[in-house]
């Protein structure tokens, strides 16, 4: 068990997303900086997967009832146990009745609290992640407040011991100090909808991370983008990352929490291996574009898989092999979407439901 | 394949486009590309999100490559075209409102607003079954369509910024009910005990984008009994089978 003492500014519970159902309106949440939230689970012994904390900007401060190993990684809140300072991308051993206390973020935005076993909050649909606007997932479908006790669970899946990341693993967070960081994007799915001029104006330009910057999207600031055309479209799906840019000019991207369609035109979607880089922005940061290849945005993503096996085996080469692959959900989602159609024919109090389902599907 | 177009939306992202307008026999084939799909459970496809005229498929690259999951797109969509209009069979999903008092404090300006009396807008309004053309805003909210213009209506100037779940709107000529409790400017004209979002429940949505809805009037006793069996688990929605073809004309 472990007891919030004080929640910090916005702590949720997250893992991997709630996929699978966004046919049925439901957004995907999940952690906003996959990379940090991985490792983190990586350090602690973890199943991909395991709950996990995300904090933002400001930590809070918990209690550990039983001792546990836990790991943090992302933004430098300054994390202190028991008084003690403790590095950010490291494990370590909390003992029975031990404090854990974060600060603001001096770098980066977001921070992960990995404990081993995972948080064990109940499954809705599939996954332990909080959709606040739905109230759906984590802990009562909302972010943490002081008094919530947060379960541990057993979802282990490699033997651990305190220690620390290899720093060649550790980003260096951008940001208004550290200059632009630059995201790489792939253009579509309605490039089409804009002029010469626009997409010049995309990739030549810096813009500035508003105030408005949340886990369901970033709203940045910076020259107007020009359409060629309207600036609506009838509404589609949107993807993480997706770069919509209304009649205004100005882009938003879309993160975590985004709603599953929109009706504004996508100029391009960032790359996900990027997105984690997003992440990690505050308002007032500055971010520049890139234009890049789909075998260049396939070749990071690969690179970032590898990235998780190397860290994998740096931190128990014994043990590497408990992680084949950190695919975004390959096996598990397809066994997700076998849920989703069997959700229908284990109906419970319908049978006339079911029986058409099965011939539906 | 004519008129169907392969866009990106990342690099995980694959979008089929089967035209631009919202058409009835243009999400007929979304939908059935969409079943297809996941029928076939292919290896590296993780999820297919269909919309009012385009698929977003979600792929593994280092599964399936772009090409490869393009060109069997094309050859699943070129196969739909032969044998899509008019065998296609819906489910039509029945959901119980009762319209006006507390729970439609719109019924009357709606009426109003069209010269009807209130008992013609309920008729209208549940006389059709509506295409569940797709689903978003919140989990489990219907984009629907075949509305009468006869009974549309401008949304609220100032939206509201509670409105409970299951109410019924009129926006434009749209309709339409609300499955969480959300803000939102529609004319709100009845209420529905039926919950078309239940986390808890094994069957958490109670509708799925292809699905037809049809509003059948409910009195307020009726409204209470249904809610109680909600309540307890025991609701069971009336919902049958009926042909529609693909030009969007209903035949029951």
């Amino acid at each position: 068990m472990i007891a919030t003492l004080q929640p910090g500014l916005l702590t949720t519970v997250q893992d991997e997303g709630r996929w699978g159902y966004q046919a049925y309106g439901m957004p995907v949440a999940g952690a906003m900086d996959r990379y940090a939230y991985r490792v983190a689970n990586l350090l602690v012994g973890n199943k991909p997967g395991a709950a996990g904390l995300e904090m933002t900007l400001r930590g809070g401060t918990f209690r550990f009832e039983a001792e546990a190993l836990v790991a943090i990684c992302g933004a430098d809140m300054g994390a202190e146990l028991n008084g003690q300072p403790v590095a950010a991308w490291s494990s370590f051993q909390a003992p029975p009745g031990s404090v854990l206390s974060f600060g603001f973020a001096a770098a980066g935005c977001r921070t992960y609290i990995a404990v081993r076993g995972g948080i064990d909050v109940p499954l809705v649909l599939g996954s332990r992640s909080t959709y606040i606007r739905g109230g759906v997932g984590g802990l009562n479908g909302r972010a943490l407040k002081a008094g919530d006790v947060l379960p541990v669970g057993g979802e282990t899946a490699a033997p651990a011991r305190p220690q620390r990341l290899d720093p060649r693993f550790i980003p260096q967070y951008g940001g208004a100090a550290n200059g632009a960081i630059e995201l790489r994007v792939l253009l579509g799915p309605q490039d089409d909808c804009f002029t010469a001029q626009g997409l010049a104006t995309l990739f030549g330009s810096t813009y500035t991370i508003s105030p408005d910057a949340d886990r369901m999207g970033y709203r940045l600031d910076g020259p107007v983008i020009e359409h060629s055309g309207k600036p609506d479209i009838v509404s589609d799906a949107l993807c993480q990352g997706a770069i919509q840019v209304p009649g205004h000019g100005m882009p938003i991207i879309m993160m975590a929490d985004r709603q599953t369609t929109g009706g504004y035109t996508k100029i391009g979607t960032v790359i996900g291996p990027d997105l984690t880089k997003l992440a990690q922005a505050k308002p007032g940061d500055n971010v520049v574009f890139k234009k890049c290849s789909d075998e260049e945005a396939v070749e990071a993503l690969r690179r970032e898989r590898q990235i998780y096996a190397e860290i994998a085996q740096s931190l128990n080469p014994a043990a590497a092999k408990e992680y084949p692959e950190y695919s975004p959900a390959a096996p598990p989602l397809a066994a997700r979407l076998e849920i989703a159609r069997r959700v229908f024919t284990v109906k419970v109090n319908g049978e006339i439901f079911h029986v058409e389902i099965e011939e539906e599907r | 394949m004519d008129g169907v177009r392969i866009l990106p939306a990342g690099e995980q992202g694959l979008v089929v486009e089967f035209g631009s307008a919202i058409d009835p026999a243009i999400n007929s084939r979304v939908h059935l590309l969409s079943k297809t799909l996941t029928q076939k459970n292919l290896a590296g496809i993780l999820e297919v999100v269909p919309t009012y005229r385009s698929l977003l498929i979600y792929f593994d690259p280092l599964v399936i490559s772009r090409r490869a999951l393009s060109d069997e797109v094309l050859r699943l969509a070129a196969g739909l075209s032969a044998d899509a209009p008019g065998k296609t069979k819906a489910r039509l999903i029945s959901i119980p409102v009762c319209y006006g008092g507390e729970f439609g404090p719109d019924l009357k300006f709606v009426a109003q607003y069209n010269h009807l009396s209130e008992e013609e807008v309920i008729q209208i309004h549940s006389s059709v079954p509506y295409l569940v053309y797709m689903l978003g805003f919140t989990p489990g909210f219907p984009y629907l369509g075949g509305m009468s213009e006869r009974i549309a209506t401008p949304r609220l100037e100032k939206p509201r910024t509670k409105i409970p779940a299951g109410s019924v709107g009129i926006a434009g000529s749209q309709t339409g009910f609300y499955p969480i409790e959300s803000p939102g400017g529609w004319r709100l004209i009845g209420r529905t005990p039926v919950k078309a979002f239940d986390p808890a429940s094994p069957q958490p949505f109670l509708f799925a984008a292809g699905d037809y809805l049809q509003f059948t009037p409910i009195t307020l006793a009726e409204y209470e009994s249904i809610s109680r069996d909600v309540a307890a688990g025991k609701y069971m929605p009336q919902i049958r089978d009926f042909n529609f073809n693909a030009g969007g004309e209903v035949k029951q």
